[in-house]
C-alpha cells in the first residue's frame, strides 16, 4: 500500500463555491491555517452559473429598501418556514458583504450616480439585485478567487511562501469525514488526478458543497452537485432539515434535448419578459394565490406600468415566487397549451429593442443562439421548470453556521433553514456570503477556543480506503452511469415538482433496489483521472439524500414551496410549525418531526396581522 | 435525426498515447461534449475530460476539435458534416494528465503573479463611486471564463516551452490591463505588464482573440492599449527626458 498523504490545518473548508472562499477568506483573515478542498479546478464551481444578482438591500435604486422589507419578502417567499433568525441575519448583512466586494475587485453595473445598480426580481418587492449583466455568478466567483489569491501575495511577501496560511487543493473529492469520540477531527479524499489518497487532520470542517440537482434528470446543477456534503454530514451524525423542499426554477431551457434543463434567467421577467402560452396568453394572470393578490396586478396594462411606475401599480405576475411560476408553468403544459417542445413561450423580443436586450441578457442571447439557434432578440425562448436548488440540507446555529456536530459547520446551499420552503432569486449569492463569513468566524472561534487538537483514529484510514476501492474491487457488477441514469429518471418522475403519495413509495422502493445494485458496482481502468470511479463514489451520496428528499416529501402532507402533492393542495398552518429532519439510519434515512422554532415577536411585527393569518395558527396570532 | 458520427479521440497519459476510433451515435442539437458523455456512459466509462456547466460559463471543457482550441460544450455538431470523422485532442500547450485532460497549472502560476486589486485607502466599503462607462472597460476583461484557450493557442508559449516562465499569456496580461484600467485602483501596472509579464513577446496576431468562447477582444482592447502605455512611458521622447529629468523611478 503506497504511503498515505497527511496534511494538517486549523480549518478545512470543503467547496470552493461563493460559500467555501468567503468562508476560507474569514477563517484565513482570523489567522488560522486554511485549506479549500474542491472537486474542480479552482474558479469553476457552480456559482460561475449564478445569473441575476445578490439579493442586498442597499436602498440604491429605490430608497424605501432596507433589511426590514427584505427580511418580510424572504419570509413570505419561504411560506414563513424559514429560520427567522437565518433570514433576519441575512437581509441586515447581504449590503455589508456586496460592498465588501468592491473592496475586493468587483465591478458591479453602476447607477447614473456611480453607485451599485440593483435589479428587480421575482419576490423582491424593490430593485434590490446588485448584479454585472446576467453573469453575477462569474463575477463573485472570480472576485473571491482573486481575494484569496490577494493574500496569498500577502503570505509571500510575510512568510516567502504563497501557501503558508491558505492553500486551495483543487480536482480532490472528500468521501469521509473523520471523527475523534464526537468531534470532527479532519477528513479522508482523494485526488482526482491521481487518485492517490490523502488524510487532512483539522479540528474544524466548514462544509460548503452546494446542492443535489445531478439526482434529477432535467437540472440547472454541474456534475459536482451530487449532495456530498448532505451525506458527509448525516454520516458524521449531523441531521439535515427541508429535504422535501426542492426548488424548480420555473425557466430552464427545453430544446434541444442536450441543453434541458439550463437555466434562463429571472432577469429576463425581471426585465421585462413575459410568459405566453401556445394560445399566445399572457396566462400568469389566471394563476396568483391568494396570499400574494393584494401584491400583484391582475391586468396587463397594470402590469406593464409598473416597470416604469412602481409606487402606483402592483407587481406583474411573471415576478411571482419561482415555486408558483414553476407550477403555473407545469399546469399550462399539462392543459395542452405548451410549446412544441413542452414548455411555454418566455418572450423579451416584443418588450425590449434589441440593442438593451444584447447588454441587459448578453449570456442569454449568446446561449440561446449558440445553443438552440434561437435569437431572443427576435424570437421568444421555449422554457420550462428545472431542478435548481434544495431549501434544505444540515441543520445549523444560525449566528455561527455551526451543526450539532462540534467543529462540523456548513454554509450556503448545503445548509438549511434560511429559505424556508423556497428561496428568493439573488437571495443565493447573498446567503453564501453571509453565512460563508459567518461559518469562517464560528470555526475559527471553535478553534480558538479547543482545549486540545482532536486525533484521527488509524482504523478510520484502512476503512474509508476499502469503501473507496470498493468498485475496482468487484467483478461483473452494473456500470455506474446505468444507475445513476435510472436514478434521475426516478427522482425526476416521481419525487419531482408535483408529487403523490403512490409515487413517491414507489421512488422509494426503487431506490432501495438501487442502493442494492450499487453494492455491486463495477469500475472499469484504474485510479488515475477515472469519471467512472469518480461517478460510482458519488453515487453513495446522491442515493442518501434522494432517500431523504422522497422520505420527507412523503410525511409532509400539505403543499408549500417547492413542495407541491397533488393528494394534499392546500398550505396547512399546522405544519408551518413542524420541520421534518433527517438522520442516518443503518443503511439508510429516517425522518422524524421536529417543532419549528417560534418567530420572534419583534419580527412579527414586521408584519400586518392580515397577513399573519394566511401562514400562521390562531394558537400563534393569540 | 441520428447518425452513427465517426470519431478520433487522444488517449493516453504522461508517458504517452495515441488516436483511437469511435464511432457513436449523434442527435439532433448535440454538442461534441455530448458525444463525449455517450462514449463514457458506453464504451469508454474511464474516459478523462474536465467539464462542469455544459453551458460555456464556466471554462472547464477546453480542448481541441480538428485541431482548433474550442470547448466542447459550445461546439454543436451540426457544424459538421455527417461523413467527416471528427478528432478530439487536449490542449496542446499544456502537460497532458491523462486522455484530454491537461496540467492547467500554468495559468495559476501566472494568476498569482499579477498584483491584486489595490483599492483606494481612503475610501469605505459602500462609498465607492464609478460611472458605467468606465466600469464598461474592465468588465469586458471580467467576461472571461478562464478557459485558458487563449493561452493554448498563443505561439509565444505554444510551440516554445522556454518562453513560458517570461511570458504570463493572454489571459494574464488582460488581467493587468483590467486592473490598469479600473477607475479606482492605485497601482502602476505599466511597466510591470512589459517587465514582469512579457508584453513585449506578444506581436499581436490576434489568435487568442479569435479563439475566446466570450468573444473579448483581448488584442484590440486589452494588449493593444497597454503597448501603446508602455510605449508612451518607455520609448516616448519627451517622457524619457522629463523621467531622466525628474527622476521618476
Amino acid at each position: 500500500m503506497p504511503e498515505l498523504e497527511r496534511h494538517s490545518f486549523d480549518v478545512l473548508v470543503i467547496g470552493a463555491g461563493g460559500a467555501g472562499l468567503r468562508a476560507a477568506i474569514e477563517a484565513r483573515e482570523h489567522g488560522l491555517r486554511t485549506a479549500v478542498l474542491c472537486k474542480s479546478l479552482f474558479g469553476k464551481a457552480h456559482t460561475v452559473m449564478a445569473e441575476g444578482g445578490i439579493a442586498a438591500a442597499m436602498g440604491n435604486a429605490n430608497e424605501s429598501d432596507n433589511w426590514q422589507v427584505h427580511f418580510r419578502d424572504t419570509m413570505r417567499g419561504g411560506k414563513f418556514l424559514n429560520n427567522w433568525r437565518m433570514a433576519e441575519l441575512h437581509a441586515q448583512e447581504a449590503p455589508q458583504r456586496v460592498w465588501e466586494l468592491e473592496t475586493y475587485g468587483a465591478l458591479f453595473d453602476r447607477t447614473k450616480d456611480g453607485r451599485i445598480s440593483q435589479r428587480n426580481f421575482g419576490g423582491h418587492e424593490y430593485p434590490r439585485l446588485a448584479h454585472v449583466g446576467d453573469r453575477t455568478g462569474l463575477e463573485l466567483i472570480r472576485t473571491l478567487q482573486q481575494k484569496i489569491v490577494s493574500l496569498q501575495q500577502e503570505d509571500f511577501k510575510e512568510f516567502g511562501d504563497y501557501e503558508a496560511r491558505l492553500r486551495v487543493f483543487q480536482e480532490f473529492t472528500v468521501t469521509d469525514l473523520a471523527k475523534d469520540g464526537d468531534k470532527v477531527a479532519g477528513a479522508f479524499g482523494y485526488w482526482r488526478e491521481s487518485g492517490r489518497f490523502v488524510l487532512f487532520e483539522a479540528p474544524a470542517v466548514i462544509l460548503a458543497t452546494g446542492g443535489i440537482g445531478k439526482s434529477f434528470k432535467v437540472t440547472s446543477n454541474s456534475w459536482e452537485y451530487t449532495g456530498d456534503g448532505h451525506a458527509l454530514a448525516m454520516r458524521a451524525g449531523a441531521s439535515l432539515i427541508n429535504m422535501e423542499f426542492i426548488q424548480f426554477h420555473p425557466t430552464g431551457m427545453v430544446w434541444p434535448p442536450s441543453v434541458k434543463g439550463i437555466l434562463v434567467t429571472e432577469s429576463v421577467r425581471g426585465d421585462g419578459g413575459v410568459l405566453r402560452n401556445s394560445d399566445g396568453k399572457r396566462f400568469m394572470f389566471d394563476y396568483i394565490p391568494e396570499v400574494f393578490k393584494d401584491k400583484y396586478a391582475d391586468n396587463e396594462e397594470e402590469a406593464d406600468r409598473w416597470y416604469t411606475d412602481q409606487a402606483n401599480n402592483r407587481r406583474p405576475p411573471e415576478l411571482l415566487p419561482r415555486d408558483e411560476v414553476a407550477r403555473a408553468i407545469n399546469s399550462e403544459v399539462k392543459a395542452g397549451r405548451g410549446s412544441p417542445h413542452g414548455g411555454v413561450f418566455l418572450d423579451v423580443s416584443t418588450r425590449l429593442p434589441a440593442e438593451e436586450i444584447r447588454r441587459r441578457l448578453p449570456s442569454m442571447h449568446h446561449q440561446f443562439k449558440e445553443l438552440a439557434d434561437v435569437d431572443i432578440t427576435a424570437q421568444p425562448m421555449e422554457v420550462g421548470p428545472t431542478c435548481h436548488y434544495v431549501m434544505g440540507g444540515v441543520e445549523v446555529d444560525p449566528d455561527t453556521g455551526s451543526s450539532s456536530v462540534p467543529g462540523l459547520f456548513a454554509a450556503g446551499e448545503v445548509s438549511g433553514g434560511m429559505h424556508g420552503s423556497n428561496r428568493l432569486g439573488g437571495n443565493s449569492l447573498s446567503d453564501l456570503l453571509v453565512f460563508g463569513r459567518r461559518a469562517g468566524a464560528g470555526a475559527s472561534e471553535y478553534v480558538r477556543a479547543m482545549a486540545e487538537r482532536p486525533v484521527v483514529p488509524e482504523e478510520l484510514v484502512t476503512e474509508a480506503r476499502a469503501t473507496a476501492l470498493k468498485p475496482f474491487q468487484q467483478e461483473g457488477g452494473e456500470n455506474p452511469y446505468t444507475l445513476h441514469m435510472e436514478l434521475q429518471q426516478s427522482m425526476n418522475d416521481l419525487v419531482g415538482i408535483i408529487r403523490k403519495a403512490g409515487e413517491m413509495e414507489e421512488a422509494l422502493q426503487r431506490l432501495e433496489k438501487l442502493k442494492e445494485r450499487a453494492q455491486a458496482l463495477t469500475v472499469e481502468g484504474h485510479q488515475q483521472f477515472n469519471p467512472g470511479w469518480h461517478l460510482a463514489l458519488d453515487l453513495r451520496n446522491m442515493l442518501l439524500v434522494s432517500e431523504c428528499v422522497a422520505k420527507a416529501a412523503l410525511l409532509r402532507t400539505e403543499s408549500r414551496g417547492g413542495h407541491t402533492r397533488d393528494d394534499h393542495p392546500v398550505m396547512d398552518a399546522e405544519w408551518r410549525r413542524k420541520l421534518l429532519v433527517c438522520k442516518v439510519s443503518g443503511d439508510g434515512a429516517e425522518v422524524t418531526e421536529k417543532p419549528q422554532i417560534p418567530i420572534r415577536n419583534d419580527l412579527l411585527d414586521l408584519f400586518d396581522r392580515a397577513e399573519l393569518e394566511k401562514y400562521l395558527t390562531a394558537e400563534e396570532l393569540s | 435525426m441520428s447518425y452513427q458520427g465517426k470519431f478520433r479521440v487522444w488517449r493516453g497519459d504522461d508517458s504517452g498515447g495515441g488516436l483511437e476510433d469511435f464511432t457513436v451515435e449523434v442527435n439532433e442539437g448535440e454538442v461534441v461534449l455530448d458525444i463525449i458523455h455517450r462514449l463514457q456512459a458506453t464504451q469508454a466509462p474511464d474516459l478523462a475530460v474536465r467539464w462542469n456547466c455544459k453551458a460555456g460559463k464556466c471554462g472547464s471543457c477546453s480542448a481541441e476539435i480538428n485541431g482548433r482550441p474550442r470547448l466542447l460544450c459550445m461546439t454543436r455538431m451540426s457544424i459538421f458534416e455527417e461523413a467527416e470523422t471528427i478528432t478530439v485532442t487536449p490542449m496542446r500547450t499544456f502537460p497532458i494528465i491523462r486522455d484530454l485532460v491537461t496540467d492547467v497549472s500554468f495559468n495559476y502560476t501566472k494568476a498569482r503573479e499579477v498584483p491584486s486589486f489595490a483599492p483606494p485607502k481612503d475610501l469605505a466599503p459602500g462609498e465607492y463611486r464609478m460611472q458605467q462607462v468606465d466600469v464598461e472597460r474592465s468588465q469586458e476583461f471580467r467576461k472571461c471564463i478562464e478557459c485558458f484557450l487563449c493561452q493554448n493557442t498563443c505561439h509565444v508559449v505554444r510551440d516554445h516551452e522556454e518562453n513560458k516562465e517570461a511570458f504570463s499569456g493572454p489571459r494574464f496580461l488582460m488581467r493587468v490591463a483590467e486592473l490598469e484600467m479600473h477607475p479606482l485602483d492605485t497601482a502602476d501596472r505599466v511597466d510591470q505588464a512589459q517587465d514582469d509579464h512579457g508584453l513585449g513577446l506578444c506581436n499581436i496576431t490576434k489568435c487568442c482573440t479569435e479563439v475566446c468562447p466570450e468573444h473579448i477582444h483581448i488584442t484590440d482592447n486589452a494588449l493593444i492599449p497597454m503597448k501603446e502605455r508602455v510605449a508612451d512611458r518607455k520609448y516616448d521622447p519627451i517622457v524619457w527626458l522629463g523621467n531622466k529629468l525628474f527622476k521618476r523611478s
